[in-house]
C-alpha cells in the first residue's frame, strides 16, 4: 500500500517531454491527467460520452439483472461477448495511441499508469463480485438503471456511496 | 433505421462501442476510463469527515461526475425514446433456475419482485439493494476499481493486477449465484 503524502495526493510526473507534476488523489483508477485545468463547460464533453455510453448500456441490456444472472450461470454468451470485445477494442486503441504517440485534444501526451498489485484487488474484488451478482450492477449501470426509471436503485447507489465511505474510514486497518 | 436501433443491440456492437470509450476519454482530455471513482468523489465532496482518503481536490476530478451524470441521462433517453417494445429474452435455463428460487422472470430489464419501489422496506429490499449496494461500493474501492476501471481500462493497458481483480469479480459473482443465493432465497 502506498503511504499517504501530507496532502493525501500522489504526485506523478508525466512523460519526459513534459516534466510536469500532476496532483492525484491516492489510488484513483480514473485520475485526471490533463495539465490544463477544465471548467464546467469543457467538462460537458464527458457528459456527452457518458450519454452515448448509457444508451449502449440500456440497448445492449447490460444493465439488466437477468443478463448478469445468465452470465454467472453460464447460460448466455452475451456478457462475455460484450466484455471480451470491449477489452480487445481497448487493447488495440491503447496500442495505436502508444505506437503513433497520439496527442490529446489539448496536444498533451497521453499518460498511462502502472497498476501495483495489492491484496485489496483480491479481497475487494471478491466482495464486489458478491454485490455485482446481487444488484445486477457495477457502478456504471447503477446510474443507467436509475435513469431507466428503476427508482429503487437510488437506494443501491446511496448504499454504494456509504460502502465507499466506510472503506475510506477503515482503509488504514484493512489488509492491502 | 430507428426500428433497428430499437432492437436489443448485439454483443459485438456494444463491446466495440464500450471499448471505444477508452480512447475517447484518453484523447478528449487524458482521462482514464473508470466509474467507481465517482462514488469516492461524491464522498470527498459531500462528507469528507477529515478522512485522509477523501482529502483531495475533487473539483479537479469532477469530469468523472459529469461522465456519470451522462450515463444517467443516456439511460433515461434510451428508455424513453429507443426502448424495445418486445419483452426481454432470458435464457430458458436461467428462467427455470430463477423460478426454482421463487423469482418469476418478467418482461422488464429488472425483476419487479425485487427492484420495484414497493419492496424497498422489505427484507428482500434490504438484502438486494442495501447489502448489495454496500458490497459494490466497498468492494470496488477496496479493489481499486470496478468493471470499467479494471476489466476494461486496466486490461486494455495490459495491467496484470487488473486481471487478478477481474478474475476475483467473476469468482465473487459465481460464489454468490451458486453458493449463497440458494441459501439466501430460502431465508427471504
Amino acid at each position: 500500500m502506498k503511504t499517504l503524502t501530507k496532502e493525501n495526493i500522489e504526485l506523478i510526473t508525466t512523460t519526459e517531454e513534459q516534466p510536469v507534476v500532476v496532483q492525484h488523489p491516492l489510488e484513483c483508477e480514473a485520475p485526471n491527467d490533463q495539465l490544463a485545468r477544465e471548467n464546467w463547460t469543457s467538462n460537458l464533453k464527458y457528459t456527452v460520452v457518458g450519454i452515448l455510453f448509457g444508451i449502449v448500456f440500456v440497448k445492449a441490456e447490460i444493465i439488466s439483472w437477468y443478463r448478469i444472472q445468465e452470465m454467472f450461470r453460464l447460460h448466455s454468451f452475451h456478457m462475455y461477448g460484450v466484455i471480451g470485445t470491449a477489452v480487445i477494442t481497448g487493447i488495440i486503441s491503447v496500442w495505436i495511441i502508444k505506437r503513433f504517440n497520439l496527442k490529446t485534444l489539448q496536444g498533451e501526451t497521453v499518460v498511462f499508469h502502472k497498476k501495483e498489485f495489492h491484496w485489496g484487488n483480491v479481497i475487494g474484488g471478491l466482495l464486489f463480485g458478491l454485490g455485482w451478482a446481487l444488484t445486477g450492477a457495477c457502478p456504471g449501470p447503477l446510474f443507467a438503471q436509475i435513469g431507466s426509471g428503476f427508482l429503487a436503485v437510488i437506494i443501491t447507489l446511496l448504499s454504494a456511496i456509504t460502502g465507499t465511505w466506510v472503506y475510506g474510514r477503515l482503509r488504514e486497518k484493512l489488509p492491502h | 433505421m430507428i426500428e433497428t436501433i430499437r432492437q436489443p443491440w448485439p454483443w459485438y456492437v456494444a463491446g466495440v462501442l464500450i471499448g471505444l470509450t477508452v480512447p475517447a476519454l484518453l484523447l478528449l482530455g487524458n482521462k482514464h476510463f473508470g466509474i467507481s471513482s465517482s462514488l469516492r468523489h461524491i464522498c470527498a465532496a459531500c462528507f469528507p469527515a477529515r478522512i485522509p482518503f477523501f482529502q483531495y481536490d475533487w473539483r479537479r476530478e469532477a469530469w468523472n461526475l459529469f461522465f456519470a451524470g451522462g450515463i444517467f441521462i443516456g439511460g433515461f433517453m434510451a428508455t424513453q425514446f429507443l426502448s424495445n417494445p418486445e419483452p426481454i429474452q432470458v435464457a430458458e435455463q436461467t428462467v427455470n433456475d430463477l423460478r426454482a428460487l421463487n423469482i418469476e422472470t418478467d418482461h422488464q430489464l429488472m425483476p419487479a419482485s425485487i427492484f420495484s419501489t414497493e419492496h424497498l422496506f422489505s427484507l428482500k429490499g434490504l438484502v438486494f439493494l442495501v447489502v448489495g449496494g454496500f458490497l459494490v461500493g466497498f468492494g470496488t474501492r477496496y479493489a481499486g476499481g470496478c468493471t470499467s476501471g479494471h476489466s476494461i481500462m486496466g486490461l486494455s493497458a495490459l495491467q496484470w493486477p487488473s486481471l487478478v481483480a477481474t478474475c476475483c469479480f467473476m469468482a465473487g459473482g459465481f460464489i454468490m449465484v451458486h453458493l449463497i443465493f440458494p441459501w439466501l432465497m430460502k431465508l427471504i
